[in-house]
C-alpha cells in the first residue's frame, strides 16, 4: 500500500499515522544523499517561497529550515519577532496575513503560545509547519530524533528509549512520546517529580524519579536540555543538585548498556544534564541529530508544499 | 487487449545486442564507460547490460541509478506525490562516457529531467542513451543513441516492461488504455 501525504500543514506528530510518518522517513533517506554531493541542491521546490516566522529565539532550527528549503531551490524569507511590527502590537493573525498576501507557499512557524500553529493553519491558505509551539510540541525535532534512533538501531519496534530531564515544559519531549508510541517503541521518563507532569503515564509511558535504576535497561537515552531560564520556579534545589542526581556523566554511562546511543535536542548545559565526555564521545550521535534535522525538514518542507492548495 | 512485443529471449537477445553496439561505438574508450539506470527498472536493465558488457571485456563498468522525480517538470502540478528513491552515484562523473539506462523512452521528459539530474554530478565527457523500447510520441528533442526495439504506438497504448526482478515475468506487452 502506497502512503500518500495529503496534509498542507504540519503541526504535531499527535495527528500522524504510522503510514505518514514511514513516508516522512522514507523521503529523508533520500534527501540525505542530496547533502553529500558537491552540488547540493535539487530543483524540486524551485519557484516556491517559504516563510520562516519565528517568534522566539532560536539559531539552529531556524537555519536548520533555511538550509533545508536552500537545498530544494525554494526562495526563503526570514522573520523574527525582535524589530518586527509585533512589537509594535500587530496580532499574529495580521502577520500572516500580511506574509501570505505575498504569495508565500509555506510559513515555518516557532511561537510561545501552545496551540499557535494550529490556529495559525486555521486563519491562512498557506501551509503551516509548526517549529515549536510553547510546551505542546515540537514534530520536527520528534521526527529527527526517531529518524536517527532508527538509522542507529534498524528497527523503532520494541526499542527502549528514556527521556530524561525537564519533561514538564518539553515539547520535544511530547512530540518523541506520540512519535515513539506510533512506531512501537518502550518509553520511560526520567526526572525529578517536579519536572514531571502528572498523568503523564496515560500516554502509555512508564514512569522513574531515578535514573541509576532506568539507565542499564535503555537502547537510548534522549537527554532534554535543562531550560535554566525556567527554573525561577525553583524546580530542584540547585543546578549542582540537578546534576548530580540526573546528569548523565561518564560514571553514570558505566550502567549503560555498551550500545546505547546518546541524544539531545541542543543547544548543551555541558557538566548539568550531560557531561562533556560524554556529549563528545562515541556513544553521542548528537551531529548526526543535526544532520538528519535537515533531511527531515527537507522531506516535510517537501511532502507539504507539494499538496495541492484549495485555492 | 494485451499484444505481446518481446518474450523472454527476445529481450536477453536486444540486450546482448546492445551492449555490443555500446562497445563498438565507444572503441577504445572502454575505460571510460559508466552506467546510470533511471529508477525502477532502468536500474535493472543498468544492471543486466553491465553483466554482458563484463562477460565481454573483462571490465567492471561502474553503476549508478538515478531518480529524477525531484527534477520533474511537472512535479508541482501532479496530483499524485511520486515516491522519491535514493539516488547513487559513487563514482566521479568527470570526463566520463555516461551511458544512460531507462525502459522505455516515450516524450523525452524523464531524460531531459536525468540530464539535469546528471550535470549536477559532474561534467561528464559524453552522454549516450540506452533503453529498451522506443515508443515514439517525442516532445522534446532527445533521441536515443542504443536501442532495443522500436515500437511504433498510439498514444491510446500503455507499454509495459516487465521484469522477473520487479514482474516476476519477463515480457514487453502493448495495451489499450
Amino acid at each position: 500500500m502506497k502512503t500518500q501525504w495529503t496534509k498542507k500543514d504540519f503541526l504535531s506528530v499527535e495527528e500522524l499515522s504510522r503510514e505518514e510518518i514511514e513516508l516522512i522517513f522514507t523521503t529523508t533517506e533520500s534527501f540525505k544523499e542530496v547533502s553529500t554531493r558537491d552540488v547540493k541542491k535539487v530543483p524540486a521546490l524551485r519557484g516556491k517561497t517559504i516563510a520562516n516566522l519565528f517568534f522566539e529565539p532560536s539559531t539552529r532550527t531556524r537555519t536548520s529550515f533555511e538550509v533545508a528549503a536552500k537545498r530544494l531551490s525554494a526562495d526563503i524569507i526570514n522573520f523574527s519577532s525582535s524589530g518586527s511590527s509585533t512589537s509594535k502590537g500587530e496580532s499574529l493573525t495580521d502577520t500572516a496575513k500580511n506574509i501570505e498576501a505575498m504569495h508565500v507557499d509555506t510559513i515555518v512557524m516557532r511561537h510561545p503560545s501552545s496551540g499557535s500553529a494550529e490556529y495559525l493553519a486555521r486563519c491562512v491558505k498557506a501551509g503551516v509547519i509548526n517549529a515549536g509551539d510553547g510546551i505542546h510540541e515540537h514534530p520536527t525535532q520528534g521526527l529527527l530524533d526517531i529518524f536517527t534512533m532508527k538509522e542507529n538501531k534498524k528497527s523503532i519496534e520494541g526499542l527502549r528509549v528514556c527521556l530524561v530531564g525537564d519533561i514538564l515544559h518539553s515539547r520535544v519531549a511530547r512530540s518523541n512520546i506520540w512519535g515513539l508510541k506510533k512506531l512501537g517503541a518502550r518509553i520511560t521518563v526520567c526526572g525529578p517529580p517536579t519536572l514531571i507532569p502528572p498523568g503523564i503515564e496515560k500516554l502509555g509511558v512508564e514512569v522513574s524519579y531515578d535514573i541509576d535504576s532506568v539507565i542499564k535497561d535503555q537502547d537510548v537515552l534522549n537527554i532534554l536540555r535543562i531550560q535554566l531560564e525556567r527554573q525561577k520556579g525553583a524546580f530542584f534545589p540547585s543546578i549542582r543538585e540537578y546534576a548530580a542526581e540526573f546528569g548523565i556523566s561518564t560514571d553514570r554511562m558505566k550502567k549503560a548498556k555498551k550500545d546505547v546511543i546518546i541524544m539531545h535536542p541542543g543547544p548543551i548545559n555541558r557538566g548539568v544534564e550531560l557531561a562533556s565526555e560524554v556529549a563528545d564521545g562515541p556513544r553521542s550521535v548528537i551531529l548526526d541529530q543535526v544532520t538528519n534535522g535537515v533531511a527531515v525538514r527537507m522531506a516535510i518542507l517537501f511532502h507539504t508544499t507539494l499538496v495541492e492548495r484549495k485555492s | 487487449m494485451d499484444k505481446l512485443v518481446l518474450d523472454s529471449p527476445s529481450i536477453e537477445r536486444a540486450i546482448v545486442r546492445m551492449a555490443h553496439e555500446i562497445l563498438e561505438n565507444n572503441k577504445g574508450a572502454t575505460g571510460l564507460l559508466t552506467l546510470v539506470g533511471i529508477h525502477t527498472r532502468g536500474v535493472i536493465l543498468a544492471n543486466r547490460l553491465e553483466k554482458v558488457l563484463q562477460a565481454i571485456t573483462q571490465v567492471k563498468v561502474p553503476i549508478g541509478l538515478l531518480d529524477i522525480n525531484l527534477y520533474r517538470d511537472d512535479l508541482t502540478k501532479v496530483s499524485e506525490q511520486p515516491v522519491i528513491h535514493k539516488t547513487e552515484i559513487n563514482f566521479d562523473l568527470d570526463n566520463k562516457i555516461v551511458v544512460l539506462v531507462d525502459d522505455v523512452l516515450y516524450t523525452g521528459r524523464t531524460i531531459r529531467s536525468a540530464l539535469d539530474a546528471l550535470v549536477d554530478f559532474g561534467r561528464p565527457k559524453r552522454i549516450e542513451l540506452a533503453v529498451l523500447i522506443d515508443r515514439g510520441h517525442r516532445e522534446l528533442p532527445i533521441r536515443a543513441d542504443f536501442v532495443g526495439k522500436n515500437i511504433p504506438t498510439s498514444e491510446e497504448e500503455i507499454v509495459h516492461v516487465r521484469f522477473l526482478e520487479t514482474d516476476n515475468k519477463e515480457e514487453v506487452v502493448v495495451t489499450q488504455k
